[in-house]
């Protein structure tokens, strides 16, 4: 229809006068800053966060279990070493998920901070002027009355404070004029929520720097202090004093497992006995969701198994009795179990060492000569071990497992199997040079676990706080309502014109129309021209 | 210890669920295929004036054949949800214990929630109403899904599950995850609903449609942001009561367990929706799908993360 003109050529910029480096490093600084804690960055950083966190749920991660991780290095050598390489094992603490974070913190900052000073602001300031043009609101309306205009503004002030508003008056352009506003929680939950946040993040890492953990297994009638050299793994913060644990010791005295008719376990109760420095001992029973909470430290039973004990008597009549060690639990439902013995002190030689490797069942039953487990109580235990004499390889200096045999000791031939058996409690099996190995019984352990992280309470702050915020932020409508009085257009009384803005909801009609409604009918109300009429006359 | 009656009774009213909830799709979709009303000639007046204003979508007044039907759907939707209530109910009777014990019963009372989220809007904004088969059919197929491939028999709770933490974290996660899977549901409508809507904005001359019978996009867009708004709180107290939880239970508050990362990674995805419809150029169709996406996390989170990962979360009871 319509011939487009030739685009235009722009006319050529006037060239400014270079401005000084200082100056453009600052202005390229303040285009980064502004890119930065643009919201639009905030939500592709939310995106690559949420991206980011999926490896940490897809690959085995150290923080969880190093065996799954070397597992992985065995599976899969090259990609693993890749995957290493990139901080795919310790996905949360990797610099990248790192920086990912720390960029949308500052971002939140950015944000975050000018807001929360400019509704420090509008909290102490009046509401903002009425816009001129009441009629273009979401919601408006026009009322006529006889009253005057200072007097009809009177009424829809009453009203708004009835309801709770902010009411300021003004005398505008053309007029009185009045504007309210209420609803000033929903800007304070959002910035709450966001400082929460930030605060969530603070004790996060600070929980992370002054806190440790260390889990052991404690046989029933054994005990630990709190000490790094003591548990059999502990992890701690950069700046743990590891002199200056907390002086705790603990003893387990009792450990009870008990189970449902179809064998669910139902609780695990550990009863110890504590110390915490020179006061006396303390018994106390810990269980599954139910630890022991110290000042600052934390103790825990995160699981249990049991511990056969076996008793050595030496071909010379030397005996010792009831050594035993923890079997790890390979099935939790029947608890079968396993583990080894290693006796490295049993005469003066190097080479006079035992190892008792075996499989653990509470209840055992025998099948083709196969033991298997079929109740994770302990009704009949049963052990199928085998037992080596030779040089266990403790101090070759290499680390080792407390749980399993080094193969390569048995490989060349510095352990040798000397015998193999089934047995119940009680029975015994005859090594080739006369030595005896029974099986004296058995006993059960708890993995527990000392847990130290002074963040902790102030998460907990920081979550009510997000949380509250959240409500606030997300509940609150912030309603501002501005009302201003022109002469009628035909001279007789004035013309009330309100309208609406608000923040937060979708359904404000009907709230907006019960208010013109009750302003409605008060202004009839005070009518001097018809006190008794409350139906409006229109003007025509 | 297990009441045996109560619980197979629990299972029979399973399936009278799934079979009333199986009626009132079939009810809903005659609704939407004999109730519609006749758009298409002013469709048809309106071709070949380009500048004619796009049909508006204000309600047509509904041929009673058409009530009569959406009545009915909702009636058997009621029913339904009584039946559904009552599955959950008798199973946890049965089992002395709140019956959300596994991943079986964790996802059923997850489509009650929605369901019943369902129910309540529709009764608060008639018009809604019609997105019904949209919501229903998914229930439906979901049930099925729960019925034949998360079913475990009823049985006492192991030990780390017997705290009253179960009571407030397990229920609000179910809560969070009912009402964002209608949000989902709501925002993948939007979506379809939208591009319909720029087609005829844009002059095309389109079929009637069955899409003519839902809600507006704008109306669509409307209740998935406010029922995320709704869900988002739930979802957060949920994670936070977990990781009170875990810090009784397991030591400490937080551990990246597979289970606690998803969690954490939807709570990203929905916060980042709240900010994305407030956002230029990411409302509208963009929000929307991060909404879907979302929903896409919550079941990858329930699923892959109970069956397939190892992780302390293992309360499936499948084996």
């Amino acid at each position: 229809m319509t011939t487009t003109a030739p685009p235009r050529p722009a006319a050529p910029p006037t060239p400014p006068s270079p401005p000084s480096p200082g100056r453009r490093v600052l202005t390229r600084l303040l285009r980064w800053w502004r890119q930065l804690t643009a919201m639009r960055t905030a939500l592709v950083l939310l995106f690559l966060l949420a991206l980011a966190a999926i490896p940490g749920s897809l690959l085995p991660q150290r923080s969880l279990s190093q065996n799954n991780v070397r597992q992985y290095f065995v599976d899969n050598p090259t990609l693993a070493r890749w995957l290493d390489r990139l901080y795919l094992f310790d996905v949360f603490s990797s610099p990248w998920f790192a920086a990912i974070y720390l960029l949308l913190f500052i971002s939140l900052i950015g944000c975050v901070v000018p807001r929360a000073i400019e509704h420090g602001r509008a909290v102490f300031a009046a509401p903002p002027p009425a816009p001129r043009h009441l009629l273009r609101l979401p919601d408006n309306d026009e009322l006529p009355t006889d009253l005057t205009g200072p007097a009809a503004l009177d009424v829809v002030e009453e009203e708004l404070r009835v309801r709770r508003y902010r009411v300021v008056r003004r005398q505008g352009r053309s007029g009185p004029e009045l504007s309210a506003e209420k609803g000033y929680l929903r800007e304070t939950g959002n910035v709450l929520f966001h400082l929460s946040l930030l605060a969530l993040l603070l004790s996060l890492a600070g929980g992370k720097m002054w806190g440790y953990e260390g889990s052991i297994l404690v046989t029933e009638g054994q005990g630990f202090c709190n000490s790094f050299q003591q548990y059999d793994t502990y992890s701690a913060g950069p700046l743990v004093d590891s002199s200056s644990l907390s002086p705790l010791c603990v003893d387990l005295d009792d450990f009870k497992a008990t189970y449902e008719d179809d064998l669910t376990a139902s609780s695990y109760t550990a009863d110890i006995a504590y110390e915490l420095g020179d006061d006396d001992a303390e018994d106390v029973t810990i269980g599954v969701n139910d630890p022991l909470r110290l000042d600052g430290d934390r103790v825990y039973v995160t699981g249990h198994g049991y511990s056969p004990s076996f008793s050595i008597t030496l071909p010379d009549g030397t005996t010792f009795t009831d050594l035993s060690a923890p079997f790890l639990p390979s099935d939790q439902s029947t608890m079968a179990s396993q583990g080894v013995l290693k006796v490295p002190d049993l005469g003066a030689g190097s080479t006079d060492q035992l190892a008792i490797e075996g499989f653990f069942a509470p209840t055992g039953v025998l099948q083709g000569g196969l033991l298997t487990s079929v109740d994770p109580r302990p009704l009949d235990p049963q052990v199928a071990i085998v037992v080596y004499t030779g040089y266990l390889g403790l101090d070759s200096g290499l680390p080792q497992s407390v749980y399993s045999l080094d193969q390569t000791q048995i490989d060349r031939g510095l352990l040798t199997e000397q015998a193999s058996a089934n047995l119940a409690v009680g029975e015994s099996t005859t090594l080739p040079d006369g030595t005896v190995v029974t099986f004296s019984g058995v006993q059960e352990f708890a993995a527990i676990q000392v847990s130290h992280d002074p963040g902790q309470l102030w998460m907990l702050g920081a979550a009510v706080s997000i949380l509250i915020g959240l409500i606030g932020m997300l509940l609150v409508r912030r309603e501002r309502v501005f009302a201003r009085v022109d002469p009628a257009a035909d001279g007789g009384g004035t013309v009330l014109s309100i309208g609406s803005l608000t923040r937060g909801s979708a359904d404000t009609g009907p709230r907006f129309t019960a208010l013109v409604d009750t302003v409605r009918t008060a202004l009839a109300a005070r009518s001097p021209a018809a006190p008794s009429a409350s139906e409006e006359a229109p003007p025509s | 210890m297990i009441d045996e009656s109560l619980a197979s009774l629990s299972d029979t009213l399973f399936t009278v669920t799934v079979v009333v909830y199986s009626l009132a799709v079939v009810a809903f979709c005659a609704e939407l295929a004999f109730g519609r009303p006749a758009r298409a000639p002013q469709l048809v007046a309106a071709g070949g004036v380009p500048d004619a204003p796009a049909p508006t979508r204000e309600p047509a007044p509904e041929p009673a054949r058409s009530r009569r039907l959406s009545a009915l759907a909702m009636v058997l939707t009621g029913i339904g949800l009584v039946s559904h209530a009552a599955v959950v109910v008798t199973r946890g009777l049965a089992a002395h214990r709140l019956p959300w014990g596994n991943m079986f019963e964790f996802s059923t009372i997850v489509v009650l929630v929605a369901v019943v989220a369902y129910t309540v809007l529709a009764v608060r904004a008639p018009e809604l109403r019609h997105i019904g088969l949209f919501v229903m059919g998914p229930v439906v197929l979901a049930m099925a899904l729960i019925r034949f491939k998360l079913y475990v028999e009823t049985g006492p709770l192991v030990a780390a599950l017997r705290s009253w933490w179960l009571a407030v974290h397990v229920t609000t996660a179910t809560l969070g995850f009912g009402i964002f899977f209608l949000s989902g549901i709501v925002s993948v409508l939007y979506l379809v609903q939208s591009r319909r809507e720029e087609r005829v904005a844009a002059g095309d001359q389109l079929a009637p449609s069955l899409l003519d019978r839902l809600p507006s996009a704008a109306a669509l867009d409307r209740t998935a942001h406010r029922t995320v708004v709704f869900g988002f709180p739930i979802w957060t107290f949920a994670v936070i009561a977990g990781a009170i939880w875990a810090e009784s239970a397991w030591g400490r508050p937080w551990g990246w367990d597979p289970k606690e990362t998803w969690a954490f990674i939807a709570w990203v995805v929905y916060a980042a929706y709240l900010h994305a419809r407030t956002t230029s150029g990411w409302r509208g169709r963009p929000s929307a799908w991060v909404n879907v996406i979302g929903l896409a996390v919550m079941v990858f989170n329930l699923l892959y993360v109970n069956m397939v990962s190892t992780g302390l979360h293992s309360y499936g009871g499948l084996s």
